[in-house]
């Protein structure tokens, strides 16, 4: 080989010149946009936009992720791995509704949406609690059936 | 030997992320997804700002400053009468169900977060800043606008520029990341489809390093995946299925009567407030927003008309004596929820520029007896008062309103925001936007 990969001419570590034009755009326009939002309370919305993003990436996720995979161990060590997504299909949907709606469902906005709104507010809590209810033990329901299914399918092979 | 495991336990060794979900194709399908999705959410957004006319006057501009962001600006038309009903549900409403889908698309790149070095080359160090933008914009997007529609105004200050500046934030990282990374996401999306057995249910496709079905190697898929305890298409199933779930809880909100009920956990979802012709959704109830009897009463209200041949002050009677006009029309909040079409009754609002000298109706400044709250005070446009379809009402559903609904008089538009629809109006000046 004539040129080997180590003796090419070194270049300065750049990229590529459309993602460099491209991103250069992007922040300018974002640069733009940013200042006006900005105006506000500068040190609350910049806290809100990057906090935003740190406490997604390093404290829901991780929390989230190490709940799914201790309820998978705990599957695990009795053998039931299988298992663990009759519970953890449950307890996702559950916990989104609760993380979508929980100025609601915990009732920390109640005096204003009822003085505002002439609604009740206090359906909420009891109304995600059923919806909870109604998951969790249709996942259980489902369990059962899979296993009466799997357990009438054995014995007449066992009765042969 | 310390070091070394510490170091494979972190998040920054490629070992510590083990899910076998996890791979380009997964990241795909998610990511087209939100192309599509946020995309639509950006150009409603962009026609909700549009819909309250901010050009028209500084009472309806929450963003003064907003300069060329607001180059698109048009004037907001009356027809089809249910256009921002559809408009702001579809945002709403289709926010709240690309949740699960922008999680997952996050978890699906958490990695990436990690990656050892911080930066190859000027290039990616300036792409992973715009991807603070890019992550940090979507949750201040949608943190906003959830929390806004339950009513918690815990965000640092007025939700208006703060939801509109940030989208323009957002979306210019969002533009940059599609068109850098869209080419590739469909690349991807075609090689799962033209592949016989597509997502596979081990969920063993594309493995790290190696060069896959696409010829590149799957930098999402982890280096030594744990036994898999769902398939690739099982997460999806969770992440649609999910979706599903949201929006069969959220869409009835934009429905009257049994769909209301649907949305078990939306503001607004549930039941009415109350039986009768006044028997559906308010914004604010006449209490919250510190209107007393006293200024209602037959004998203390008058409304105040002012145009080009003066100022004329009208009883309620008087309003009733003049020619009554009605229509069907709903009303549309920004929070997302709407009514079915209401019957309203009264005065039309082109009537009423005519008494004051203008045959060619113009803009008009509206003023409600309200003290507080931040569209007390509306323009509407010549083309909304000129539209005869355009009421100050007297009635709804067949009977007086009600004080919640805006009792002596509101104003009624087609296919203007809600609180451009001034309840307990108190005054009337035609030509006079300011």
């Amino acid at each position: 080989m004539l040129l080997r990969p180590q003796l090419r001419p070194r270049v300065p570590a750049l990229g590529s010149p459309l993602q460099l034009s491209l991103l250069a755009c992007s922040f300018a326009l974002a640069g733009y946009a940013g200042t006006r939002l900005l105006a506000g309370d500068r040190f609350g919305i910049v806290l809100w936009f990057v906090g935003a993003a740190l406490l997604h990436d390093l404290v829901l996720l991780p929390l989230y992720a190490g709940l799914d995979r201790a309820a998978v161990r705990a599957f695990g060590a009795v053998g039931r791995r299988e298992w663990a997504g009759y519970v953890r299909v449950p307890a996702a949907l559950s916990g989104l509704l609760l993380l979508v709606w929980f100025p609601l469902i915990g009732g920390q906005t109640a005096d204003r949406y009822r003085s505002a709104t002439a609604l009740s507010a206090n359906g909420f809590l009891g109304r995600w609690l059923l919806i909870t209810a109604v998951l969790f033990g249709g996942s259980a329901l489902l369990l059962l059936l899979r296993r009466l299914r799997r357990a009438t399918k054995r014995r007449p092979s066992a009765e042969n | 030997m310390a070091r070394t495991s510490l170091l494979t336990r972190s998040p920054f060794a490629p070992s510590f992320w083990r899910s076998p979900v996890r791979g380009t194709r997964f990241t795909a399908l998610l990511g087209v997804v939100l192309l599509g999705g946020i995309t639509l959410l950006f150009v409603t957004g962009l026609l909700s700002y549009a819909a309250y006319n901010p050009n028209l006057a500084a009472v309806n501009d929450k963003t003064p400053d907003k300069g060329i962001l607001g180059f698109y600006l048009f004037d907001w038309p009356t027809d089809p009468p249910w256009l921002y009903r559809l408009t702001q549900g579809i945002h709403v409403t289709l926010g709240v169900t690309l949740i699960p889908v922008l999680l997952a698309k996050l978890w699906s790149v958490v990695p990436k977060l990690f990656t050892l070095p911080p930066a190859r080359s000027l290039a990616h160090a300036l792409e992973r800043l715009s991807l603070l933008l890019l992550v940090g914009g979507a949750l201040f997007e949608f943190t906003t606008g959830v929390l806004n529609i339950q009513l918690d105004y815990v965000f640092p200050g007025s939700f208006y520029p703060l939801h509109f500046y940030g989208a323009w934030v957002f979306f210019a990282a969002f533009l940059a990341h599609a068109i850098l990374r869209t080419p590739t996401a469909l690349r991807n999306l075609r090689h799962m489809r033209d592949s016989a057995d597509g997502v596979d249910e081990t969920g063993k496709t594309g493995e790290p390093g190696e060069p896959g079905k696409t010829g590149e190697p799957d930098e999402l898929a982890a280096s030594t995946p744990a036994d898999p305890t769902v398939s690739r298409r099982g997460a999806l199933g969770l992440v649609g299925g999910a979706s599903l779930l949201l929006f069969a809880t959220t869409a009835g909100r934009s429905f009257d009567g049994p769909l209301r009920r649907t949305a078990l956990l939306a503001p607004h979802g549930g039941a009415e407030p109350g039986g009768g012709p006044g028997g559906f959704q308010i914004n604010k109830t006449a209490a919250y927003a510190g209107i007393s009897a006293a200024e209602t009463d037959t004998e203390a209200w008058r409304l105040v008309v002012t145009g080009r041949t003066g100022t004329v002050r009208l009883t309620r009677a008087a309003l009733r004596d003049m020619p009554l006009h009605s229509s069907a029309l709903p009303i549309a909040c920004v929070e997302g929820w709407s009514t079915s079409d209401q019957w309203w009754r009264g005065v039309r609002l082109r009537d009423l520029a005519a008494l004051v000298g203008y045959e060619d109706p113009p803009d008009v400044f509206v003023e409600s007896l309200q003290r507080h709250g931040s569209f007390r005070h509306a323009a509407l446009r010549a083309n909304q008062v000129a539209d005869p379809r355009s009421l100050l009402a007297l009635d709804v559903n067949g009977e007086e309103l009600t004080p919640d609904h805006g009792y002596p008089a509101r104003v009624i538009v087609p296919a203007a925001p809600g609180v451009l629809n001034t309840k307990w109006v108190a005054r009337l000046t035609f030509g006079g936007a300011k």
